[in-house]
């Protein structure tokens, strides 16, 4: 059995009984970027030198047993918009080319302390403006189940290295479904937890309100142990929250008898492709077969989810994408006459097209005399939204639907049309208004072969139920991966 | 002029806050440090980090609030306000626009016409900026981020002033309170109070406001009192010559006493505030508000009250005293130390003044102990040392804080007690000066201060004067 077909607790447990090193499973998660990154390009960047020296550090502490963790040895890939002191940290973006943090982002301590080994940082669509992975400034990843489709976004990097054994498991950033978006498209497990409870700091801000750091996996068992791993309370983010509990693991049941779980109606309308539909509502099925109930209901207001959302989403990254400025660090433009021409031309040639889009959009909707219209407005759509999901979890423990519309697209054909593009985002995006934990769980494949996934809806702080549906789902079927032989034999458009 | 003008202006007043650390990070908050010393990845606008708020600023900015009679808004938030500009780090900067902290309240002046109040708007808490240096040998320019983000409150006031006066005795006010609440220092010079004046011009009786203009870079009272008398005629001037006054903010220069204009209204930028989604608002309780409250230290009219059951001074030099929370806390420490509260108060009141007044000093600049006036008030009571001495050593505790006791030891200032050293003396004084004595013997009682004054310089200033004059006119008779 090869080391790469492990999931990252099955190799943590390995790394601890020692049948595995902790440089074993590096060098075999390098030798699988070596092979196959040429073509699917997860990674912006990797240090496969300092993996090493890290695998022996972690390797003598196992050893002495001062760690222990379920993770400590298992290799992790972290998307680059997550700080890492000593390593360049881009953002996908040309203007943030060469900075080197001096700081670590708290959920990545929080693996470290773990023992966890960081392969490298991976690719995203530039600030996680995107849903496809297209719009980073170092060139596009590939979908590892078929390299002519794109891997989904703005976490693809992460969740295509997943899918491909690039590394054994990853962190991605979730501000309207960058991490259950892509993980659907790979085939891979993600969890965007409630708002408040993985440390926002060393996060680089896209919308503030709305991103949460989250587990990418192989399986729910994976995305639990991540999580318990990188959620705590942060004196850092005012905005993290003390929970009551961070333990998530001990959800993993296979028992979902009695669980009332709702599907939105709203969710299984226009635009949904029929094979998803038919894969979720399959799931569905599956779910009520172990015992839950599952009815449909109205949810409401999903339609305003999305205007909603790139007006906030906007208006707070056109001010946290203000600090880019050519003035402390990062890219500076060469020539320039005057410090109105140096911010001008250092952010006209740093930025790509679609965060420029959205910096417009942003300081438009917060101009004076269009505030009230559309900033104030978007908030009251925000508060009503999650008003209708109150109503729901007052009915049901879960919410189950579609993660996307359809299957991962061809690479190329979505950034054409960025209001068709920013409309795939429908059924993920008000979990992010509502700050709430939604999961995305692999459901089967369309009739091209493409991963479809699952979306498991909770109230606030309720991870728990979904992870125990997600769990006793995922027993009823194998762990599909994609044919990686495939990516090898090299089908480079 | 044919027509009368009335002037209407209300004030923007930063007030830096003495904080340890700064509003949103623990960096220190101290002044005068090498460049870039105080900072970290928050105040310098790193990507990913995140602000905190300082539950200090927080109290800070409430209990002025409370001292000038606001409301505090239990629901506060924080905003942002965005513009470019390098010595703003994250080219916004965090401060309250739609929930300020305090608001409708307002503060009691006197002037030469009276009583008034004088209302205030609301008080908001925010974060300074850094420090740009134009270095014109290299043509660049530097950033320190020292000071950026430390905190501020800014107390913005109604339109309720009427002239110059007025708004010096405001400013007095406010900067007493704040001083006796401990939360600034406000020297105006060092930049730890800075006052906005927004004026305008109307024809008396008129009931509504001209278009006003606001004016920056007003770093003392005197200057604040320049400007607002430029400004007016500025304007009185051109609504005479039939031309409209322009919204603008202009900035005053005190050398040349003439205002520029910086932009205008049509200029004006666009802040794009909204609330800052990195903090959470602030949730005041009644039992906080009451915590601040208790805390609260006296101010000055309880002090006022206080000084008049506890001390036996004129009223007219107590309410000097007290007009500087300074000159109180030497009082006070001073009159603990040796118990002689009327000394303590007259040194102050004639010789410190005085030489503020020569150096060019605030009450906040002396750096004298209370303890070593208590050494020279004792000094002279016992007689050790006589007034003359007294106001030698006092410059030297003024200048240098130097131990009044060692020092009239090292140099032999004692004054001379040998009552028979000084009879010889006298002698001696009266045997050279036969013109004076006959001058005082025919009546001339004035003479005798010329003997007094000789024996004196003969005894190098070092005698009783009033023993020499009792042993004089001893000897005269």
């Amino acid at each position: 059995m090869s080391i790469l077909s492990l999931t990252a607790v099955q190799l943590g447990q390995k790394i601890k009984e020692k049948k595995i090193s902790v440089r074993e499973a590096v060098e075999a998660s390098q030798e699988q970027i070596e092979k196959l990154d040429s073509t699917l390009h997860c990674y912006v960047t990797t240090d496969a030198k300092k993996a090493l020296e890290q695998a022996g550090h972690i390797q003598k502490k196992i050893d002495e047993g001062t760690l222990t963790g379920p993770l400590a040895g298992v290799p992790v890939a972290l998307k680059d918009n997550l700080c890492t002191e000593g390593m360049l940290t881009t953002c996908s973006s040309d203007i943030l080319g060469n900075f080197v943090p001096t700081y670590t982002a708290e959920a990545v301590r929080n693996l470290e302390r773990q023992g966890a080994v960081i392969l490298g940082k991976t690719n995203m669509d530039e600030f996680a403006m995107g849903s496809t992975t297209e719009t980073s400034a170092y060139g596009i990843t590939r979908n590892p189940w078929n390299t002519d489709h794109v891997p989904g976004g703005s976490s693809g990097g992460s969740c295509a290295a997943v899918a491909a054994g690039e590394c054994f498991y990853a962190l991605g950033s979730d501000t309207g479904g960058s991490i259950r978006q892509p993980s659907s498209f790979c085939g891979v497990t993600g969890i965007k937890p409630t708002y408040g409870t993985v440390s926002r700091y060393g996060l680089i801000a896209y919308g503030s309100s709305l991103d949460q750091i989250g587990p990418v996996g192989k399986d729910v068992a994976d995305c639990a142990a991540i999580l318990e791993a990188i959620a705590s309370y942060d004196k850092k983010d005012s905005t993290s929250v003390k929970r009551e509990s961070y333990d998530f693991t001990s959800a993993l049941v296979d028992d979902v008898k009695g669980m009332k779980i709702g599907i939105p109606r709203d969710y299984l309308g226009e635009g949904l492709d029929p094979e998803v539909k038919s894969a979720v509502l399959s799931a569905a099925k599956t779910l009520e077969e172990k015992g839950a109930c599952v009815e449909e209901f109205d949810l409401s207001l999903v339609e305003y989810a999305i205007p909603a959302y790139y007006v906030i989403a906007s208006a707070e990254a056109s001010s946290n994408l203000s600090r880019f400025d050519g003035v402390k660090y990062g890219y500076r433009t060469k020539e320039y006459d005057g410090l109105h021409s140096m911010y001008k031309k250092s952010r006209s040639e740093g930025f790509g097209p679609e965060v420029k889009r959205r910096i417009m959009l942003g300081s438009f909707v917060l101009s004076s005399g269009y505030y009230d219209a559309y900033y104030l407005k978007a908030l009251r759509t925000k508060a009503l939204i999650k008003q209708a999901f109150d109503k729901a979890f007052q009915k049901y423990d879960l919410i189950l639907g579609p993660v996307a519309p359809t299957t991962a697209p061809k690479l190329g054909k979505s950034l054409a049309d960025p209001l068709k593009m920013y409309l795939g985002d429908i059924y993920t995006i008000s979990v992010n208004l509502a700050g709430l934990p939604g999961m995305s769980v692999p459901c089967g494949t369309d009739s091209k072969g493409l991963p479809i996934g699952l979306q498991l809806i909770g109230d606030c702080f309720q991870e728990k139920k979904i992870i125990r549906a997600a769990y006793a789902f995922e027993q009823t079927r194998s762990y599909e991966g994609p044919n990686l032989d495939r990516v090898k034999g090299g089908e480079e458009a | 002029m044919s027509r009368q003008y009335e002037t209407v202006i209300g004030l923007e007043v930063h007030v830096e806050l003495a904080t340890k650390t700064k509003i949103f990070c623990a960096c220190s908050t101290e002044f005068g440090s090498a460049p870039n010393t105080h900072t970290c990845p928050v105040c310098t606008g790193m990507p990913g980090s995140l602000p905190v708020l300082n539950k200090q600023v927080v109290e800070y900015a409430m209990a002025v609030g409370l001292a000038t009679n606001c409301k505090i808004n239990q629901y506060c938030k924080f905003d942002r306000k965005n513009y470019f500009y390098p010595d703003n780090p994250q080219n916004y900067q965090i401060s309250q626009l739609y929930l300020p902290i305090c608001h409708d309240g307002g503060i009691e002046i006197e002037t030469s016409s009276g009583k008034k109040v004088i209302g205030i708007h609301e008080i908001h808490m925010e974060e300074d900026a850094g420090k740009l240096i134009h270095d014109e040998w290299e043509d660049c320019s530097l950033v320190d981020y020292n000071r950026s983000g430390v905190p501020l409150i800014e107390i913005v006031s109604e339109p309720d002033m009427r002239s110059a006066e007025e708004v010096t005795a405001y400013l007095d006010k406010l900067r007493l309170i704040i001083q006796y609440l401990g939360a600034s220092d406000c020297k105006l010079q060092e930049g730890s109070m800075r006052a906005d004046v927004n004026l305008s011009v109307r024809e008396a009786g008129s009931g509504q406001l001209g278009t006003r203009t606001e004016m920056k870079n007003l770093n003392s009272f005197k200057a604040i009192g320049r400007a607002i008398e430029g400004e007016r005629a500025r304007q009185i001037e051109l609504l005479e010559e039939g031309k409209a006054v322009v919204q603008e903010t202009r900035r005053w220069d005190d050398n040349k006493e003439y205002s520029y204009a910086m932009r205008s209204k049509e200029d004006a930028q666009d802040y794009r505030y909204f609330p800052d989604p990195d903090l959470v608002p602030v949730m005041i309780s009644d039992e906080w508000i009451q915590k601040v409250k208790e805390r609260q230290p006296e101010l000055r009219t309880e002090k006022l009250l206080r000084y008049r059951k506890e001390f036996d001074i004129p009223q007219y030099d107590a309410e000097i005293i007290t007009a500087s929370k300074k000159l109180a806390d030497i009082f006070e420490e001073a009159t603990a130390v040796c118990g002689k509260p009327k000394k303590v108060s007259n040194w102050l009141m004639v010789e410190t003044l005085r030489l503020l007044k020569e150096n060019d000093m605030e009450p906040e600049d002396i750096r004298f102990s209370p303890e070593n006036l208590a050494k020279l008030v004792l000094l002279t009571e016992a007689g050790t040392i006589n007034s003359t001495v007294a106001k030698e050593v006092f410059e030297e505790v003024f200048a240098r804080d130097i131990d009044p006791e060692a020092y009239v030891e090292e140099r032999g200032l004692k004054t001379v007690n040998d009552e028979g050293a000084l009879r010889e003396t006298i002698a001696g004084v009266i045997a050279d000066n036969p013109q004076s004595v006959s001058d005082y013997k025919s009546g001339k009682e004035k003479a005798i201060g010329f003997l007094v004054g000789q024996t004196m310089k003969a005894m190098k200033g070092k005698a009783n004067p009033s023993a020499v004059n009792k042993i004089l006119k001893e000897l005269l008779q």
